[in-house]
């Protein structure tokens, strides 16, 4: 019971008046930015990074530093639920599944049952993800010291490889945006050998392409621009929540308990593998349809279905932050905004961030813990004010938002290039949002670049180029053959499909 | 603002993803070209410095190409879809189009007027021309907006913002 001792410490550390003031100012913040159009989860993290710079500089700041930021992030998750059933736009990709029931039960007059379901399980799902996390994480931690260069390239490979076969879409379309980041984390001197690479004359390039104003751009420049498109003018529902709809709303939900804890394995499971909320929140619909007494009726306004997603995707959501403290590889855009506001800080995420500085890493299970009950107090008493953001109009909210993101871009470095560089990755987020070229990967790839190349360049040295290096022992072998695997997953589920329909 | 659905296309589907396939293709064939011509291949102590970056860009190559084969084989109801229609370009320009100029207009080598007086002006334009807002309201908006930008950023958290002659004036400089 090591892991409840550290635990206790953790909720020292986090239980000070500053850090928690935080807390709720982080799930303020991050309700707003989940809620408004162009603003996620992943580039709103971004956006705020350079404000705890200074933040972490202090002694126990960096502890404060990811408190503020990961509260951000439950914030936004927590927010994308409301845009999602007001006002049928899911505010994130994992909120889709919710609009499917959560819309209807707002147009039913039921939104205030609604919003309460899907907080209640977004907490009780982010709940199981982080006792997973706490009980997993130092084990997974212990184990990943053992890792050398070759098993450290597998588990990016599996990362890389989990996106391409749970892409949706054209498998090629994942590869190319993947090996774009790939290719625009390689800009710049080479670490290893000083040597200028894909500069191609350009002095600007030299430092490479940071993939904060990537994802900016990508997110929030390119998000506004597809919103703008549509003329977008909210038609929403009215959002009224009062303690007696609530208590109404809990007593009902306990009937769901299978629902929920079916939901919170599927998001855990899946929200290790990278990419994995958006599919958990349809799975675990799709598995709560099949197997609820009135599946049928799931889509006209049913409660378990908004408990089914929202449970599946706050669970995935706080689990994709496991593999991003242990080993150092975020399972999602965000978590890779997070893991990049370590390096900055001076902190190397992985095994041995755990023996290294315990202080941090417990005093940021803990709040999340403690962030998650902040964040449910909060969403389920500020709704109308939330709603209200969205009824700003959008030519005030549209160039406010720009204005943010050309601040956050240039105070990310203090440089006016990387400014205009956010505006070419704006227009290129618009045209790869329409032809469905997938994002994530691409941010990914930006982020983990360097350190792939790295863990495959010393393999390669210590096997002198033998590729076999990546199959030598059973550890590396088996996380190889499940990269390969879910690499060729598109094919063979393909081949699947081909040889069950000439049977039938 | 919707717009009728006969209006015309701006490009179609397929002639788009034929377009982006091909930059893709451009892009991985430089990635391709200059990691060779550092050496791609296998120097005396280890892998030379292009030889990642040149797998990378046979990736980028082999799968522009499978894209460009599926836009080309796209059937109508697929491919012949507009990409984007007129007036939805025009709504996006309008908005791209401001915001190049505003950040032009914080920094470049003629008359650089800092981050907060193009943002007060890049957000009442937004105010005035899409929300046809009255005047003072227009004028009330970013600026309170921008004022309190500017005590978040420079009074709280100590983070610098590229500043102009208004700001140099009032002794901010």
């Amino acid at each position: 019971m090591q892991e409840i001792h550290s635990l206790i410490g953790g909720f020292e550390v986090a239980l000070s008046w500053f850090n928690l003031l935080l807390m709720l100012a982080g799930i303020t913040l991050g309700v707003i930015i989940g809620v408004l159009p162009g603003l996620g989860g992943a580039n709103g993290v971004a956006i705020l990074l350079p404000l705890t710079f200074s933040m972490a500089q202090h002694p126990g700041g960096q502890t404060s530093a990811i408190i503020l930021l990961s509260c951000i992030y439950w914030g936004a998750l927590f927010g994308g639920a409301i845009t999602s059933i007001l006002f049928n736009i899911p505010g994130e990709p994992w909120s889709v599944a919710t609009t499917f029931d959560g819309y209807p039960l707002a147009q039913k007059g039921r939104a205030g049952a609604a919003l309460t379901s899907s907080f209640t399980s977004s907490f009780f799902g982010a709940l199981v993800g982080v006792l997973l996390i706490t009980f997993l994480s130092p084990v997974v931690a212990r184990f990943a010291l053992r890792f050398g260069p070759p098993e450290f390239f597998s588990v990016y490979l599996l990362t890389f490889c989990a996106f391409v076969g749970m892409s949706k879409g054209s498998p090629f379309k994942t590869i190319a945006a993947m090996m774009l980041g790939f290719a625009l984390a390689a800009v710049g001197i080479d670490t290893v050998t000083g040597q200028l690479r894909l500069t191609f004359g350009f002095t600007e390039l030299l430092k490479g392409f940071d993939f904060l104003i990537a994802v900016i751009g990508l997110f929030g420049i390119g998000e506004i621009l597809l919103t703008i498109e549509e003329g977008l003018e909210f038609k929403g529902a009215k959002a009224k929540l009062n303690m007696k709809v609530v208590l109404e709303t809990w007593k009902e939900l306990p009937r769901y308990w299978k629902t929920s804890l079916r939901s919170a394995t599927v998001g855990c499971l899946m929200g290790i593998v990278p990419g994995g909320a958006t599919p958990a929140s349809f799975m675990s619909y799709g598995l709560a349809k099949k197997m609820s007494r009135d599946g049928d009726k799931f889509g006209t306004g049913v409660i378990e279905g908004v408990v089914a997603p929202e449970t599946a995707a706050h669970a995935a959501g706080t689990s994709a932050l496991l593999p991003m403290i242990t080993l150092g590889v975020p399972g999602s855009p965000t978590a890779a905004v997070l893991l990049g506001g370590l390096l900055i800080w001076g902190l190397q995420p992985g095994p041995l961030l755990f023996t290294e500085k315990p202080d941090f890493v417990w005093g940021l299970i803990a709040s999340m813990y403690l962030g998650n009950i902040a964040g449910l107090i909060v969403v389920l008493t500020c709704v109308p004010l939330f709603a209200a953001i969205l009824r700003v109009p959008f030519s005030i909210i549209a160039p406010i938002i720009l204005v943010i993101c050309a601040i956050g871009a240039y105070t990310v470095h203090n440089a006016m290039f990387d400014v205009w560089l956010m505006l070419v990755f704006g227009a290129m987020g618009y045209v790869f949002k329409k032809l469905d070229y997938p994002m994530a990967p691409l941010v990914l790839a930006l982020v983990l670049g360097d350190s792939a190349e790295d863990g495959f360049r010393q393999s390669m040295l210590i096997s002198q180029g033998d590729m076999r290096i990546f199959f030598s022992n059973g550890l590396v072998g088996g996380i190889t053959a499940l990269a390969l695997l879910l690499l060729f997953w598109p094919l063979i589920s393909r081949l699947i499909g081909l040889a069950r329909g000439r049977a039938g | 603002m919707q717009q009728s659905s006969g209006e015309k296309a701006v490009g179609s589907v397929r002639l788009w993803e034929s377009i982006v396939a091909l930059l893709f293709l451009v892009f991985g064939s430089a990635v391709m070209w200059d990691s060779w011509r550092i050496g791609a291949r296998w120097g005396g102590d280890g892998p030379q410095a292009g030889y990642f970056p040149f797998y990378i860009g046979v990736f980028i190559v082999v799968s522009a190409l499978a894209i460009l084969y599926a836009a080309l084989r796209m059937d109508a109801a697929e491919g012949g879809g507009p990409f984007v229609r007129r007036g939805e370009l025009k709504m996006v320009l309008t908005v791209f189009v401001p915001s190049i100029v505003y950040v032009f207009l914080i920094d470049n080598p003629w008359f650089s007027l800092g981050i907060y007086v193009p943002s007060a002006l890049f957000i009442g334009a937004f105010m005035r021309y899409l929300g046809k807002y009255r005047w003072i309201v227009v004028a009330a908006v970013p600026v309170a907006v921008m004022v309190a930008f500017f005590l978040m950023f420079e009074i709280w958290f100590q983070v610098p913002l590229p500043k102009g002659p208004l700001e140099t004036a009032l002794g901010f400089g």
